[in-house]
């Protein structure tokens, strides 16, 4: 009980993760259960698809859902829904250096044979 | 001579009337409030994290491109992890991830019970996952499945012998699963690497939980511990259908 | 007070009267202790001084070394290994240990804080941190140096690194990945401390460019950074268990270790000289009593500098094997980054024009920098076309070539903001006409040293051999004259700094007549740099803003 006293008191000025305070967002245990049970159903998801011949969209779908879970994970474990335009600018570019690691790369091994038939 | 720029902020007075509370332990001299700290905090935890992204992303980019060179080495060697243990792996990490994630919740909300209860359950499960970890190891150390002097192609050169229902591959071909094996244990093994370490703090920020330090409104550790946790867990969640869901429908 | 000495803007206070203030930074604490352990960035960019300086003088002397065993044709000096430790040391030491941490480390731990109007970087212990990390990777590189030495030359080519060589690659490799990680530490505390320490007012337009160079270049030691690291990693891996990554006969590709070391290493020129052109902008202004021509744009080219920088790094591998397409992309690149650079420099010449330039040490650095680093600039344009850079590459033309952006620029400019922010640092004025003499020799030195190493390179003399054939001597004894010269020039400043910090005349507040934020506290600062948070009103390089607080002092003290 007095631990609820304390954190719905949105005077107490000691309180830094009130809203109020420092439009800190929490986020409810609910909504982590939501994605923990999304989490564990593309887990089955990937692992059934896998033993599927798709082709060539097997690796594609194995991705698909990685990156969906991750994007889940880092929207809501990770509070990036909530948070500054900063932040989700900052992941952006680690995502958008590594891509640029693996085309400008890319551009090396794909075309190193061409011309040489 | 006075070495102030300009005349202190006219309102300075009034916001200083408004502020007047007790400066807590945990604030640093340098930080004007302790908003500003926790942003810094988390905005640093997040630029850290960028750098573990490049860092892995090196040896992603590797895998990437050693992949389609020996694609039929990458998908023999990789039907050679259990599927069973990884995606059991893959739940156990994803409950971790769970119990930090109502960890954070439960210091955001000052119940130090939840909190420390919470951090357990996610040192338990970090722990179980790395136990599961160290079997595969052993196994694959078993099998001569461990890059170097002592590999050996044998069973991917002629898996009839072994039991197994491939197509066997050139000697050559067989070389290159060297390849996936060392990538599977670079990647894998750095991965456990940041859970080792993260257990460790595990175990230290449990030991604070238990002392209080975090139930009273300084969360900020608890947050940023739980970026990072949340962090490995992402890595394992690519590494998982990465290595051990290559082909897992060979012969058809 | 402010009556012009000769054409200086220099302005000291009475020096009969005029004392070091009682409480600072220096003296707020005692004993070795508290200089060990602090978090103030200020001391903590002392120790790096010394640390750095430490380096840079054991990096010289091999380079010393290398310049007397070309001195003459034959191998007389040192056997042919020796000498591959020697270049290898040289490079390590002055990339890692003293090019990358030397601006940034230094003076912008020092005045990043100050800039913002901060009490501190976000981050202090981290800061702490960073230089024991430095210190770690200093003393392992000195181990693999005592040990034996390594020689793969400081870019850890497989699969020579990795097959051919038994030094000590895995120690001097452990002492990068660790020196990395102090660089990356560094970064982070700036970037944080830029978006989240402004004081109120400092919008991001207001700050000073110093302070937007450091961005960028921390931009790029946070995300470049750790790509070497993994890049490291494999390559003690490799040479520990043989797994084959880089190794041909088992599949692995020796480029791919190329494409990861340069992902990271072409932007490390960039994160060396980036610091160095924020230097150049403070000190631009200043001396030419004019706001930095184009602020925006000079403030943008940073970030596109940082920006372009990651698309370039094949240009190092040309010759390497890559696909002739994949070349011709990246040289295209290659020159984009040609055009932020140019921006820069035009901006810095357009400051000038119609400026009331004064030529103080710092001013004399500056205007070697822009010289230097043009003619740095310009080459490397040359070694970015494809068909001139398969005649040049491996050539004392692309020693010449980041010779003249490194020490001519990088070096010249932290030369000048060395002299520039010393009074601030210390409390104390350099020897102004000593001073003047060592940027002068260093000049002159400089050019002697390297124009005839583009000759030599031209006409096809390759790097990394000790023995050359005798057509070459001539330009090759220039070349040694030239550097003993410059051995001067770097020894002086040494000496006379140090005596300084003594005897030197006391500065006073903003000895300059500069608008930066720094100036406008005591010299040195501080503990806590400001006594009140300080409340930005006006632009930066705002000579008129000064003007009027002058004015107001005079008369409320009056």
């Amino acid at each position: 009980m007095a631990h609820e006293a304390i954190h719905t008191d949105a005077n107490d000025p000691q309180n830094v993760t009130n809203p109020e305070h420092a439009q800190h967002h929490i986020v409810t245990p609910l909504q982590y259960t939501y994605v923990f049970a999304t989490l564990l159903f593309f887990t089955g998801v990937t692992v059934a698809a896998a033993y599927v011949d798709l082709k060539w969209a097997n690796p594609v779908i194995a991705l698909a859902i990685a990156c969906f879970k991750a994007v889940i994970v880092i929207l809501f474990f990770m509070h990036v829904a909530y948070q500054s335009r900063l932040i989700k600018m900052t992941i952006g570019a680690g995502f958008f250096l590594f891509l640029v690691l693996v085309t400008m790369t890319m551009t090396d091994y794909i075309s190193r044979s061409w011309g040489l038939w | 001579m006075d070495s102030t720029l300009a005349t202190p902020h006219p309102h300075e007075t009034v916001l200083h009337a408004e502020h007047e509370h007790v400066v807590l332990p945990q604030h640093r001299h340098h930080f004007e409030t302790e908003e500003q700290q926790r942003e810094a905090g988390s905005f640093g935890m997040w630029l850290f994290l960028l750098t573990e992204i490049m860092f892995f992303g090196g040896m992603f980019f590797a895998y990437l491109l050693y992949r389609n060179w020996y694609y039929p080495a990458f998908a023999v060697a990789s039907n050679q992890l259990s599927v069973p243990l990884g995606a059991v792996n893959t739940a156990v990490l994803i409950s971790s991830g769970f119990c930090m994630a109502i960890g954070v919740w439960a210091a955001e909300v000052r119940k130090r019970g939840v909190l420390v209860v919470m951090l357990i359950l996610t040192t338990f499960f970090g722990l179980i996952f790395l136990g599961v970890k160290a079997d595969e190891y052993h196994e694959k150390y078993e099998l001569h499945h461990i890059p170097g002097s002592s590999f050996s192609t044998s069973m991917f050169v002629n898996p009839a012998a072994y039991g197994i229902k491939e197509e066997p591959l050139s000697p050559d071909m067989a070389q290159k699963t060297q390849i996936f094996f060392f990538l599977y244990f670079a990647m894998t093994g750095m991965h456990a690497l940041h859970m080792i370490i993260g257990i460790v703090l595990l175990f230290w920020l449990t030991w604070r939980a238990h002392r209080g330090d975090f139930s009273a409104g300084y969360v900020a550790p608890i947050e940023n511990f739980g970026l990072y946790w949340h962090f490995v867990d992402i890595v394992w969640l690519f590494l998982f259908p990465l290595l051990y869901l290559i082909n897992r429908h060979p012969l058809h | 007070m402010s009556a012009a000495i000769g054409n200086t803007i220099l302005s000291l206070p009475d020096q009969a009267t005029a004392q070091i203030p009682k409480r600072n930074y220096i003296n707020n604490e005692h004993g070795l202790l508290s200089w060990l352990l602090t978090g103030d960035h200020k001391r903590i960019a002392i120790l790096y001084l010394i640390s750095i300086t430490f380096f840079f003088f054991i990096g010289g002397a091999f380079a010393g070394l290398i310049r007397l065993e070309l001195l003459t044709p034959q191998p007389d000096l040192v056997a042919a290994d020796t000498y591959n430790k020697f270049f290898t040391m040289h490079g390590i030491i002055m990339i890692f240990l003293f090019l990358v941490p030397s601006v940034p480390a230094t003076l912008g731990n020092f005045l990043i804080p100050i800039m913002l109007g901060a009490k501190d970087l976000a981050f202090p212990k981290i800061n702490l941190l960073s230089w024991y990390l430095y210190m770690i990777g200093g003393t392992l590189t000195l181990a693999a140096l005592v040990l034996g030495g390594v020689d793969t030359g400081w870019t850890f080519t497989t699969p020579l690194s990795t097959h051919y060589l038994n030094t000590h690659v895995i120690t001097a490799a452990t002492a990068i990945f660790i020196a990395g990680f102090s660089s990356i530490f560094t970064g982070l505390n700036f970037i944080v401390t830029i978006h989240r320490m402004r004081c109120p007012g400092m919008t991001w337009f207001r700050m000073p460019l110093f302070v937007w160079a450091h961005y960028a270049a921390s931009l790029l030691m946070v995300l470049g950074t750790p790509v070497l690291a993994i890049a490291l990693v494999l390559v003690a891996l490799e040479r520990l268990f043989g797994i084959g990554v880089f190794d041909p006969t088992k599949g692995g590709d020796p480029l791919l270790f190329q494409h990861l070391f340069w992902f990271y290493s072409h932007p490390a020129v960039y994160i060396m000289i980036l610091p160095g052109m924020g230097v150049i902008s403070e000190v631009i202004s200043t001396f030419s009593r004019k706001r930095v021509f184009g602020y925006t744009a000079v403030a943008f080219s940073s970030v596109a500098i940082a920006l372009f920088g990651f698309f370039v790094w094949e240009h190092h591998m040309f010759i390497m094997g890559v696909s002739n397409y994949s070349a011709l992309v990246f040289s295209l690149l290659t020159m984009l980054v040609a055009v932020p650079s140019a921006i820069k420099i035009f901006n810095w010449a357009f400051t000038l024009q119609k400026g009331s330039i004064t030529f103080e040490t710092p001013m004399l650095y500056a205007f070697g920098f822009m010289g230097l680093f043009t003619i740095g600039g310009l080459t490397g344009v040359f070694l970015g076309s494809l068909g001139m850079d398969i005649h040049l590459t491996e050539t004392y033309f692309i020693v010449a070539h980041f010779h003249f952006v490194m020490v001519g620029g990088m070096l010249m400019a932290f030369l000048a903001g060395v002299h520039f922010w010393w009074p601030k640092m210390t409390g104390r004025m350099y020897p102004e006409s000593l001073s003047k003499l060592a940027a002068v020799t260093t000049f002159i030195g400089f050019n002697l040293t390297f124009l005839p190493q583009f000759i030599l390179g031209y006409l096809g003399m390759p790097r990394r051999y000790h023995a050359y054939p005798p057509e070459f001597q001539v330009l090759n004894v220039l070349s040694t004259a030239g550097a003993t010269v410059l051995g001067i020039g770097y020894m002086l400043p040494m000496l006379y700094l140090a005596w300084s910090l003594k005897y030197g005349a006391i500065a006073g507040d903003n000895p300059w007549q500069a608008t930066g934020l720094e100036w406008q506290i005591q010299s040195p600062p501080l503990t806590e740099n400001f006594l009140e948070t300080p409340i930005m009103d006006h632009e930066a390089y705002d000579y008129e803003w000064l003007t009027n607080k002058t004015k107001k002092e005079v008369t409320t003290v009056g």
